[in-house]
């Protein structure tokens, strides 16, 4: 690995301003993915901004609606009563991301910019309608978590803004969420293709619903049609099935080492279909 | 057997357990000399290439770096054929291997060393060394590699025909048959109900933890000296002489604690290479590979195409076989076909039969020993076939295999004959197991077994031991301890001399320092280097009866020995007593073993796979194994089931996932731990383990290598276990979600 200088900036100010100055800095929080693509020559860089040390990528706040910070990790999420309570799918996803010691430091802010089409954070936070709350030198916006990732590794960060946090609507009542990835191992693996839904329930009418999958396309892919097709619909297996199939012909795999397109077509309806199952069980239950 | 021993088959804590739980052991990265400089090797992105031109001018400025080789920097001695261990070889093929010549026949394969201030430096200086590559069109399977007009890797290599030399140029290496009998024949009866099917295994590695480390001085007054993890010191040793051409009495070898071997450790790839680097820089060099170094330029096992069919009659006794086994070598000659052919029928007695190996280089790194090397890709086929056989004629699987079980006298179709083997017995606890007779209930599920043979090895060992005066001893030995030997050593040594094993210390030293021994390899250190000790043992025993006469006034015939008391004449002396009295008795006791068991009696070992298969997505789920294993005498119990459980492991993985997925371009896509998916601890349920024991009439306890023969059946009970989950027979490893998905339909 090429050496590199480091910087721990302790104020958002004192980020913003040392990333304005080496627009080729790259960011850290975690490192579990910067590090290892360093290490393995797949990123380069004379500047390492750490930014676990600005309060506001740290903050975890959780009022029904809720503050993620971009740079709380993992364990802080699942080891959060509030968050557990009242988006127990986030805190089960932050639960899967490598092992005990990488979800010490693993953050989902991260996983975000990483932009890894398999992300498992990600078609939760878009099927929880998330915003990513972008920083940079004198402004700020607010993007959908949808429009965040452009392509395998690239998202719409411009040099000097700073993901300072995710933040996701507080859920209607008797809604549901569930993430479903497939990997050929138990844990510790990288998802052959994943399925995160939410749904929102008026007795046994689905009023709202959203679909996003991993691992299927360039980036983590939103199927709209997927969830619109459920909406006014009764949660039945029958409406289950539709909306799966619907995500299955959305979804646009390559074949690689971890799997062949077909196969990842077809895990695409096999995931969607369980996961709306586990989620409207929740609502039911909400 | 009803032997009574007073160590024997105990559990004691390991003599190396301390150093090991608390981190302090030294393994092949840790070690660190003052002045060292840190190496990178440079490898070849092209599967296949010939090498244009190779220009390290610039690296040679960079701000740190000290040296740098090439293949060149070789000794310029005239090719000649070497037995390195594991067969004669040309010395350039060997060579060729640590640092190309003329062309890179893998991915991976090593072009240039660089010496520099950290490893840093050197990996950052070793992208400004200019290597021009002509790519040229790579093979990457047997079955491709054999076929006409297939890319040629070495255009030196003429085919061995059946044991002629022959003009012809092709990446058969060699092709050779075993015939018992006459199969042909049997078949064209008519009579014989006929089985038969082509099965497909990837090439898998190892996974051993510690990736290669090695450190070496060339000192100034000539001696090179190496530190390193590996599974033979004495190999290391003489393979670095032959290569740097200088004699094996320059060449010490100290090997350090190692993770894991299996097979891999054995061959040479870092030590030459650092040794060259050291004679430039006059500096110790050490030289380490990432886990991409591991997977792309270290040996894995051969993947494998082999056809299978058997010929039995209707009452399910099997009287003809045969086998087509081609093995892929990787780049250089020396698949383990030959092993494959020698275990593929041997668990059953068999009068017809007819093996045909092919050993075929293709552009993957050039395969190592694995853990029972070849039989386990044999294993998965005739073992599929016979579970087929047995679901046929609607037998139990275990009847039918007691019905053709070989046993003591029966003869393998490459030659030798069976003494008293515990197949029969392995068998039998099958059939007993707790496991087997309980129910297994549910959709999706089944129950599959298998049953596997690896023959061992004996090769050298030698073994010091030497009396201290406070009654313990100093055992010193020469194996490599990978799955606690050095106490499995000393038990031995210690029920000899009827002493607590506590009162041993057993040493792995360098080659300097005890007489040759072979690899940690071939489940032999237990049997052969314990056998050494054995030896050892006895001849300090026969000193301490002379002293213990001595003192008695008595003479040494009439003094007998039992749990460390020597008695004669109704006096009685303990061990300690006489140790401390040896200066006054005639001075230091020394005792020595040294053995070359020519064979080492086999070992068997079954499995019994349950598994659940998710009929979505195709993902099997093992829900509970049960491995069984002749041992012969298990000396330490934990340790046996250890191995037991580790090759269960490795065999479930083998099965399930593990594989080079490969580009059509020759570049291995997964040379990573997370990508290359290795069962983990949360993937697995825990193995069951049943010892069986049938004395080997080949060492004084009766003892059988148990590090291989239980990585042979898993791979073909998980596949028969699908089948009953599924109703589909999986006849290409791995057996990876989506190919079952296939196979079921989507």
């Amino acid at each position: 690995m090429k050496w590199f200088d480091y910087s721990a900036p302790r104020t958002l100010d004192e980020a913003l301003d040392t990333y304005a100055s080496h627009p080729h800095a790259r960011l850290l929080a975690g490192g579990t993915d910067l590090l290892v693509q360093m290490r393995a020559g797949r990123k380069e860089t004379d500047l390492v901004i750490d930014t676990k040390r600005i309060p506001e990528l740290n903050e975890l706040h959780c009022n029904g609606a809720l503050t993620l910070g971009a740079a709380v990790p993992c364990c802080r999420i699942y080891e959060d009563a509030a968050v557990k309570s009242a988006f127990p799918a986030l805190a089960a996803v932050a639960s899967i991301i490598g092992g005990i010691q990488i979800q010490g430091r693993a953050s989902i802010g991260g996983n975000l910019c990483n932009a890894a089409p398999s992300a498992d954070s990600i078609p939760l936070l878009i099927a929880l309608g998330a915003t990513a709350r972008i920083v940079y030198k004198g402004g700020e916006r607010s993007v959908p978590v949808e429009d965040f990732c452009t392509a395998p590794g690239q998202n719409i960060l411009q040099p000097g803004e700073l993901l300072v946090s995710i933040q996701i609507p507080k859920p209607e009542p008797h809604s549901g969420s569930h993430y479903l990835r497939f990997i050929p191992r138990n844990e510790m693996d990288i998802a052959v293709a994943g399925a995160g839904v939410a749904v929102t329930l008026n007795g046994g009418t689905i009023t709202a619903a959203r679909i996003a999958l991993a691992s299927v396309a360039p980036t983590p892919l939103f199927v709209k049609a997927a969830g619109d097709a459920l909406v006014g619909q009764p949660a039945t297996e029958e409406s289950v099935n539709k909306a799966a199939l619907l995500a299955k012909d959305a979804a646009k795999p390559i074949s690689d080492m971890r799997g062949t397109a077909d196969y990842r077509r077809h895990l695409c309806a096999v995931l969607t279909r369980r996961a709306l199952r586990a989620a409207i069980v929740q609502a039911q239950e909400a | 057997m009803s032997t009574q021993y007073n160590v024997l088959g105990t559990r004691p804590i390991r003599h190396d357990g301390a150093d090991k739980v608390t981190g302090r052991a030294i393994y092949g990265a840790d070690f660190h000399l003052a002045g060292m400089l840190h190496g990178f090797v440079l490898r070849s992105p092209h599967a296949h290439a010939r090498i244009k031109r190779i220009d390290t001018s610039k690296a040679a400025q960079y701000p740190g770096v000290k040296a740098i080789v090439t293949a060149d920097d070789f000794p310029q001695t005239p090719d000649r054929i070497v037995d390195l261990g594991e067969g004669p070889t040309p010395l350039s093929y060997a060579r060729g291997n640590v640092l190309a010549k003329g062309k890179v026949l893998y991915q991976g394969h090593a072009v240039a060393g660089i010496a520099a201030i950290n490893a840093h430096v050197a990996e950052e200086a070793a992208k400004l060394i200019e290597v021009e590559y002509e790519p040229l069109p790579c093979v990457l399977t047997a079955p491709d590699a054999m076929k006409d007009g297939a890319p040629i890797l070495h255009e030196d290599l003429k085919t061995t025909e059946l044991g002629e030399k022959t003009d012809r140029v092709s990446n058969v290496s060699t092709h050779f048959r075993h015939v018992l009998g006459n199969s042909d024949e049997r078949f064209a009866k008519g009579d014989l109900r006929v089985f038969e099917g082509e099965f497909d295994t990837a090439t898998v590695h190892q996974g051993y933890i510690e990736p290669h480390a090695a450190t070496v001085l060339w000192n100034n007054d000539g001696r090179v000296l190496v530190w390193c993890s590996t599974q033979g010191a004495f190999v290391v040793r003489d393979v670095t002489a032959v290569l740097l051409d200088v004699p094996v009495q320059q060449v010490r070898v100290t090997p350090t604690e190692i993770g894991g071997g299996f097979g891999g450790k054995i061959p040479v790839y870092l030590e030459p290479v650092a040794a060259l680097l050291s004679k430039k820089t006059g500096r110790p060099v050490k030289l380490l590979m990432s886990r991409r170094d591991v997977f792309e330029g270290s040996g894995p096992t051969p993947g494998s195409h082999i056809k299978v069919k058997i010929g039995v009659t209707p009452e399910g006794r099997i009287e003809a076989a045969q086998a087509s086994l081609a093995y892929e070598a990787g780049a250089y000659p020396g698949a383990m076909v030959g092993p494959g052919t020698m275990c593929i029928f041997a668990a059953y007695d068999i009068p017809n039969v007819t093996i045909d190996g092919y050993d075929v280089v293709v552009n993957k790194p050039s395969t190592a020993a694995y853990r029972a090397p070849g039989a386990t890709n044999a294993a998965f086929a005739a073992e599929t076939i016979v579970d087929e056989i047995a679901e046929t004629l609607g037998l139990d699987p275990i009847e039918l295999r007691l019905k053709n079980a070989s046993k003591e006298g029966t003869r393998r179709a490459d030659g030798p004959k069976f003494r008293r083997i515990g197949c029969i017995e392995v068998l039998e606890a099958m059939k007993a197991s707790a496991h087997y007779n309980a129910p297994l209930a549910g959709p999706n599920r089944g129950r599959g077994i298998a049953i596997g043979f690896w023959f061992n090895a004996g090769l050298p060992s030698s073994v010091n031991i030497s009396v201290t005066n406070d009654g313990s001893v100093n055992l010193v030995e020469g194996s490599t301890d990978i799955g606690g030997t050095r106490t499995s050593i000393a038990m031995q040594a210690a029920e000899v001399l009827g002493i607590p094993v506590e009162r041993v210390n057993p040493t792995v030293v360098d080659t300097d320092s005890v007489g040759f021994t072979h690899v940690t390899g071939g489940s032999r250190t237990t049997f052969a280097t314990g056998y050494a000790a054995y030896e050892a043992a006895q001849d300090v025993m026969r000193q301490m009866k002379e002293r213990a006469a001595k003192l008695m006034e008595t003479d040494a015939a009439s003094v007998t020995a039992d749990k460390g008391v020597f008695t004669a004449n109704g006096k009685s002396l303990t061990f300690a007593e006489i140790a401390a009295k040896l200066d006054a008795t005639g001075g230091p006791i020394t005792g020595r073993g040294a053995v070359n068991p020519k064979s080492a009696g086999g070992s068997f070992s079954g499995a019994i796979a349950d598994v659940e298969v998710d009929p979505e997505t195709g993902r099997t789920q093992i829900l509970r194994f049960t491995s069984i294993q002749d041992a012969g005498k298990a000396i330490h119990p934990s340790y046996v089931e250890g191995q037991m459980q580790g090759g269960s492991v490795q065999g479930i993985g083998w099965a399930l996932n593990e594989e080079y997925y490969m580009s059509d371009q020759g570049r291995m896509m997964n040379s990573s731990l997370l990508d290359y998916r290795m069962p983990t601890a949360l993937d697995l349920p825990m193995i069951e383990t049943i010892i069986v024991e049938v004395a080997n009439p080949l060492h004084p306890f009766g003892v059988r290598g148990v590090g291989e023969a239980n990585i042979v059946p898993p791979p073909a009970a998980v596949a028969n276990a699908i089948y009953h989950a599924k109703g589909v027979r999986m006849r290409r490893l791995p057996m990876k979600p989506s190919a079952v998905m296939e196979a079921i339909g989507m």
